[in-house]
């Protein structure tokens, strides 16, 4: 049977990858804005597990509210992107350091 | 009628597509590879949804990230032209670190999860099957409009606002282009436009006349 704490595991191990993979790929500013979108997965899917098993709708609405947003963050973040490749011809973070003491 | 076995074997499936997926996104060398693999991850959490009976946001997740969301990315991957080798550089310098901290997170979370069986089915009984006639996107839309009407506008100017600031970030001011300036020509003043010069009234030369 298929308890709570299954679902619950698959969003922890999912959020576990998304932070390992904002460790690992430091030069890409794309696959670090990939990374963040599969976090936001992790949330939702304890949000959709509580959800159904408080039988609870709220939280089914919060993803829908959740999902808006990244969809917001994603095309500001895709916009910044290509206007930073466009000035500086990279996206690499550690080029992108003009901002430094 | 799915027996409980059924169940269990959809879900590992999909959970290890699902991760399969994500370990692919973040060690793969192309990032159209890493976009390709997001949009699998991204079925196979629908179809996790879809299992838990939640119909709606499964295909919200499949038409708005996998359609709108994901394809964006992809454009914007095949638009910028980078080349694949500089930006694995230093991978295996942080690949340490980040299984580290991942192990430790996910040693912690398990922890936090199964100990005492704080979230097993003691705590929250499995929830019994919907009947026949219930509809899950009419009750989140009741639930919604009801209840959470305002938060629904809010995200609506959200949605607007990044339209806005999407296109007024990218939108390219060339130089090369004659394009009038109408808050310029608005603001013209007479001198800008107007010169009078004070001049000596001459008599003609008397030697044109003849």
């Amino acid at each position: 049977m298929l308890t709570l704490a299954h679902y619950l595991t698959l969003g922890a191990i999912l959020l576990c990858i998304s932070v390992a993979g904002i460790f690992i790929n430091r030069k890409n500013v794309l696959i670090l804005l990939m990374c963040i979108e599969l976090t936001l997965l992790a949330v939702n899917m304890n949000f959709v597990a509580f959800s159904r098993f408080l039988d609870n709708l709220d939280g089914q609405v919060f993803v829908f509210f959740i999902l808006t947003v990244a969809a917001a963050e994603a095309a500001i973040g895709l916009a910044i992107l290509v206007v930073l490749y466009r000035n500086r011809r990279t996206i690499n973070v550690e080029e992108l350091d003009e901002l430094k003491g | 009628m799915f027996g409980i076995e059924a169940v269990q074997i959809v879900f590992y499936l999909f959970s290890t597509i699902m991760l399969g997926a994500a370990l692919g996104v973040i060690t793969s060398r192309n990032p159209v590879y890493s976009a390709l693999f997001l949009v699998l991850a991204f079925f196979s959490a629908a179809g996790l949804w879809i299992l838990l009976e939640v119909e709606f946001l499964g295909i919200i997740l499949v038409v708005v990230y996998v359609g709108a969301v994901m394809v964006l990315f992809l454009f914007v991957v095949m638009m910028l032209n980078i080349n694949v080798l500089p930006m694995k550089e230093g991978f295996t310098r942080y690949l340490p670190v980040g299984i580290g901290v991942a192990l430790v997170m996910a040693g912690e979370l398990l922890l936090v999860l199964w100990a005492r069986g704080r979230f097993g089915a003691g705590q929250f009984p499995i929830p019994a099957a919907r009947e026949a006639g219930y509809s899950n996107t009419q009750a989140v839309g009741e639930w919604m409009f009801t209840h959470f009407l305002l938060p629904f506008e809010v995200a609506g100017i959200i949605l607007l606002v990044a339209i806005v600031a999407a296109i007024a970030l990218t939108q390219r001011r060339r130089t090369d282009q004659k394009v009038q300036n109408p808050s310029r020509q608005v603001r013209v003043k007479r001198d800008e436009r107007v010169r009078l010069v004070k001049m000596k009234s001459e008599a003609p030369a008397t030697g044109d006349r003849k």
